[in-house]
């Protein structure tokens, strides 16, 4: 995946995916930037502190006339949640005074786990979930009730398809991870 | 794009989407018979992803081909012989050792077969490998980790496996068949060319079994005829649960 942040090889500095600073730039520039923060207070239906916004499902939010056009990328092919984040959207624009909309779904740049920030990765982790740790996806998380690394994979597959499931072997908690993807 | 090639891409689209829905719909017969708790889980998510393929090449196709057609008409109203899947997919879910086996046995070609996908000249096809692949890489981690315990676990499990890829083994040259229609797309770009993917397939396949006690069958018997539509007996019981309400209830929403 293509970078834009050159700085030499430092994980203390995130580098941020080409198409994410581009979902981002869209948001800055946007000629419509109440309808951004309008649709902030739709969640996630499965991890509902995360926004979808903060998520990386929303993609942009564009106005044709009177009829507003939100694009958005699925997580997951199968994700159930879609469906749901689909009716929210525009229950909520339509309680903020905007009857016409279209929201589509685009496929491309498909989304991945490393489009979320600090602070959705923060939020994530103080409601229980262990934040995607590497690209690759193979490195284990640390354990979001205690911090102990000592953890071990119970299955890929927790309560929904995004989800590991692991166990810390210190406080003994199961733990829903959130797959690098 | 002509017209031809078109409708071909949409064929093409329809094929792909098919092999998706059912192979999805036989995982999901797992969902509460699963050996445990995880196991269950694991496997009805994994149908959940091939659902969701199946709705992406579904809607492509459904696209394509326009007017009325959606990935619901497609996937409902459709007959058996209308139904372009591999044979493979469609075959019961067996016991343990014979699901695991076919999950694995395809992982492994939808590995190949969605990075060569992901260079389609057709960008949502392209768009849509891009997506899959992703889920694609931690099923086949899974799958394969059942192939190592299963085929180095007990005598029953070594068994059951041996059985399972002596029943399956007939039904892989199918997924390396090029016809008429992929030679086509093949030409123009768009399609994966299928039979480049055996030989690579084979040393992965192999590579795995190395490692267990269970022995690769030889080549002989094969299966053919999912792509013009003449399937085994078992995929009609297969529609006639998954298209239930809607020939019941046709058109029905909630
Ligand atoms: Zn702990």
């Amino acid at each position: 995946m293509p970078v834009v942040n050159a700085v030499a090889a430092s994980d203390r500095i995130p580098l941020l995916p080409v198409e994410e600073l581009e979902r981002r730039r869209r948001r800055q520039h946007s000629a419509c930037p109440e309808l951004w923060r309008l649709l902030d207070a739709v969640k996630d239906p499965e991890i509902p502190v995360i926004s979808i916004w903060e998520l990386g499902v929303l993609q942009n939010i564009e106005r044709d006339g009177d009829t507003v056009e939100v694009t958005i990328t699925p997580t997951y092919s199968g994700c159930p949640a879609m469906d749901v984040i689909r009716e929210e959207i525009g229950q909520a624009l339509e309680e903020g005074g905007y009857p016409h909309h279209r929201i589509q779904t685009r496929l491309s740049p498909a989304w991945s786990s490393t489009w979320m920030d600090e602070e959705a990765r923060a939020k994530l982790e103080a409601y229980g979930i262990a934040a995607p740790v590497s690209e690759a996806g193979r490195a284990a998380p640390a354990c979001p009730h205690c911090g102990s690394d000592r953890v071990q994979a119970v299955s890929e597959f927790g309560s929904t398809a995004c989800k590991a499931l692991y166990q810390c072997l210190d406080c003994h908690e199961p733990f829903d991870y959130f797959k690098s993807f | 794009m002509t017209t031809d090639l078109t409708r071909a891409t949409a064929d093409y689209a329809v094929r792909l989407g098919d092999d998706a829905l059912i192979l999805g719909h036989r995982l999901s017969e797992w969902c509460s018979n699963g050996p445990f708790l995880e196991e269950d889980l694991a496997l009805t998510n994994v149908a959940l992803d091939y659902i969701g393929r199946a709705r992406m090449f579904l809607g492509y196709g459904a696209q394509l081909i326009g007017g009325d057609c959606t990935e619901d008409t497609l996937a409902y109203q459709r007959d058996c012989r209308e139904f372009t899947n591999l044979l493979i997919n469609e075959l019961p879910r067996g016991d343990f050792a014979f699901t695991m086996a076919r999950q694995y046995l395809l992982d492994e070609h939808a590995l190949l077969f969605l990075e060569a996908l992901q260079g389609s000249s057709d960008a949502e096809l392209a768009a849509i490998a891009t997506k899959a692949i992703k889920e694609t890489r931690y099923h086949l981690r899974r799958s394969r980790e059942w192939m190592l315990r299963l085929g180095d676990g007990t005598e029953e499990s070594r068994r059951r496996l041996q059985q399972a890829l002596e029943d399956i083994w007939g039904y892989l040259p199918e997924l390396f068949a090029m016809d008429e229609l992929e030679r086509e797309l093949l030409a123009a770009g768009i399609a994966v060319d299928r039979e480049a993917l055996e030989a690579p397939w084979r040393r992965a396949v192999s590579a795995t079994f190395a490692e267990t006690d269970v022995t690769l069958p030889a080549d002989g018997w094969r299966v053919d005829g999912g792509r013009t539509g003449y399937h085994t007996e078992h995929l009609g019981h297969l529609l006639s649960e998954l298209q239930f309400v809607q020939r019941a209830y046709p058109g029905c929403q909630w």
